[in-house]
């Protein structure tokens, strides 16, 4: 892979940069609105890496549906979009605290294992050219089986949501 | 790289893709009869499950399966497989099902007008998860059995959807469960990372292979073993991580809180035997002390008992103290999955056997009385051994199996799994602390009794006169007199359930010294 280029730190100023915006600003549209940019750097990142199905997966699920839901709901919910509520975090204190104990050991382990562990294997296959056709032939070979399953793990969740959402007539 | 279709042996999973379809037949019979046949339903349930324990046994002894003496073997190339702990935990899952579903006629009849096909056809599609889970060998497919398994629950935990803690429990136990899930992946990743394989036979192999070259891969093991723990700890209310437990089962539809914890928790003991026991046994090696997750586990086990026996004296709502109970017996189940010689796993297989017929038929007593004076209140137990004798019986000899009173299944289950702690713990000395987890084992198993025979007390021995008389559908009757034989036949003649145990434990490689 070599060293990282220019792009990567961009894409990780931006990331950071927009992921601080999401937990600190004030007004929760914004919020939003700087989660899908974090959304899109991270994809970059993937592309980068060389997965550009996980790249596409990321950009559908994340900020295709999940972000975009989000600010429905935000819209949708007369209160949240208003100047007047200004969200606020009573434990932020407690929140900064267990996020620098886990940024710290995450850096620790990763300085630990690009040295100790990771460095020194090898990788002995070649990194396929087009990842999404192998991740294709193996979803319909070696990993058949979980891929019919979560088709029903689908349909059980489909079922309890309309159950769920449902408005009764009686 | 190669790819090739694999062998399917659909036979093998002949019993889930039964199961599967007979639930899409309960969603599609109740609409068909335009919800008008009340009991229709769950009785047609009923049957798919009983249909289903029979292929199962046919399967077992290799009636269904072409050209082989039994049921044993792989199919879909190595993502299914079946062996004796598969094959065992499956009738555990059937039977809480049948009997969570026949414990539920009273609620459907008065509570759940509009989707009683629903309810039960996720209660089945669940099964269906569990099922698959104690089938799968190989991580993925693990992790979506694992999901299936909740995602029908997370529905039926808030299926009074008009009922205030009805909602919030299953709301509760939604965001739970996806927390611990994500952090359960994120500790997969872990072990994938180091494997570079999800298949747990050849990572354990892998592992050890890392292990023998780098030894500092410890640190990313310990992060992982972590996650992975905390992730199943959720999933089994384990203290520290139990505290949803009581207010969900308190929320939930009784029969589905008992479903939650017999059903669940041995589908999260499968996950943990098969990752755990079986995935990371090299790491039980002494020369590799510091991956040792045995004592993470002895910890957590102790807690379990200590919080769960204590916590549940102060209880006055039945299903609460239950709920509190439930978390005890995981305690004491997780002494049986750290012993790790021949004796372990039987125990735990014997124990959650034991352990379906008591609790659920516990739960059963409790829906039952629920439905007819809509009080889960300890108090409203007073003098009703008068009115109801059977009833008050029935539950009494449930309390006490679950307290562990000879000759219920009950005793017997605590003494296999503390039976097992000891001989690890003299075999071994390196496992001496486990005469510690035995000793608070039994310590606690005497302060359980205080608040198991305070119902009892209760029912038998207050003067008041108890205002309810309690009369009974067939299909409770069907679940009381199940749990009932089941706690005494095999409190009393346990060598069948005994043998089958053993297998377990021989399928995972504990062969006897």
């Amino acid at each position: 892979m070599g060293e990282p280029g220019i792009v990567f730190w961009i894409l990780s100023i931006v990331i950071l940069v927009s992921g601080f915006m999401v937990v600190s600003l004030k007004n929760i549209f914004h919020c939003a609105l700087f989660l899908i940019l974090c959304l899109f750097s991270v994809a970059g990142i993937f592309i980068l890496l060389g997965a550009e199905f996980l790249a596409a997966a990321q950009v559908l699920i994340y900020v295709g549906a999940v972000a975009i839901l989000m600010i429905f709901a935000i819209m949708l919910t007369s209160n949240l979009a208003s100047e007047k509520i200004q969200q606020s975090n009573e434990n932020v204190l407690v929140g900064f605290f267990v996020c620098v104990t886990f940024a710290i050991s995450a850096v620790m382990l990763l300085a630990k294992t690009y040295e100790g562990v990771w460095g020194r294997m090898t990788i002995t296959e070649p990194l396929p050219s087009q990842n999404i056709a192998t991740l294709g032939k193996y979803l319909m070979t070696k990993f058949m089986l979980p891929f019919e399953v979560v088709s029903v793990l689908l349909l059980a969740a489909m079922i309890g949501a309309i159950v769920l959402a449902r408005k009764e007539s009686a | 790289m190669e790819f090739k279709l694999p062998d399917y042996n659909l036979w093998l999973m002949l019993p889930e893709l039964f199961l599967f379809v007979w639930a899409l037949l309960v969603f599609t019979f109740d609409l068909v009869t335009k919800r008008k046949k009340e009991s229709a339903v769950g009785y047609s349930a009923l049957l798919g499950l009983l249909l289903t324990g029979l292929i199962l046994a046919l399967v077992w002894t290799g009636v269904l399966v072409p050209g082989k003496a039994n049921g044993y073997g792989s199919g879909f190339g190595n993502m299914f497989y079946n062996d004796a702990m598969a094959l065992f935990f499956k009738i555990i899952f059937l039977g809480a099902a049948f009997m969570a579903i026949g414990s539920s006629f009273g609620i459907t009849r008065q509570k759940i007008v509009n989707h009683r096909g629903e309810f039960y056809g996720l209660i089945l599609l669940s099964t269906v998860g569990m099922m698959f889970l104690s089938s799968s060998n190989e991580l993925l497919s693990l992790y979506i059995g694992l999901e299936l398994t909740t995602i029908p629950l997370f529905v039926l935990a808030a299926f009074f959807k008009d009922n205030k803690l009805s909602v919030e429990a299953g709301m509760k136990y939604f965001v739970i469960g996806a927390f611990s899930s994500a952090l359960l992946l994120y500790g997969l990743s872990f072990l994938y990372g180091l494997s570079g394989t999800t298949e747990i036979v050849q990572m354990k192999i892998n592992l050890g292979l890392v292990h023998a070259t780098i030894r500092d891969i410890g640190v990313i093991l310990i992060m992982g073993v972590v996650m992975m723990v905390a992730g199943i700890g959720f999933k089994l209310a384990l203290p520290p991580f139990h505290q949803w437990a009581p207010d969900v089962y308190e929320g939930s539809p009784t029969p589905i809180a008992a479903f939650l914890s017999v059903g669940s928790k041995a589908a999260g003991l499968v996950a943990f035997a098969k990752i755990f026991v079986n995935g990371l046994i090299v790491f039980y090696d002494p020369l590799q002390a510091p991956n040792d997750w045995g004592t993470l586990v002895g910890v957590i086990a102790v807690l379990a008992m200590v919080i769960g026996n204590v916590v549940a004296i102060r209880q006055s709502n039945i299903k609460r103290m239950l709920a509190y109970s439930s978390i005890a017996q995981a305690g004491y189940i997780m002494i049986g999955m750290v012993s790790l010689n021949e004796h372990g796993l039987a125990s735990v297989g014997y124990y959650i056997f034991a352990y379906m017929f008591a609790n659920m038929g516990a739960f059963a007593a409790v829906a039952i009385f629920e439905d007819k004076t809509g009080s889960c209140q300890i108090e409203s137990y007073r003098g009703l051994a008068k009115s109801s004798p059977f009833l008050s019986v029935t539950l009494a000899v449930f309390l006490l199996s679950l307290a562990g009173i000879p000759p219920l299944a009950g005793f017997l289950a605590k003494y296999k799994v503390f039976a097992a702690a000891i001989s690890m713990a003299t075999a071994d000395a390196d496992y001496s602390w486990l005469y510690w987890l035995v000793g608070v084992g039994l310590l606690t198993a005497v302060f359980s009794l205080f608040y198991y025979a305070n119902v009892i007390k209760q029912m038998f021995f207050s003067t008041e006169d108890s205002p309810y008389k309690i009369k009974f559908a067939l299909p409770s009757l069907v679940v009381l007199l199940m749990g009932l034989v089941g706690v005494f036949w095999f409190g009393i003649f346990p060598e069948p359930v005994l043998d089958l145990a053993s297998d377990i434990s021989a399928a995972f490689g504990f062969l006897p010294r």
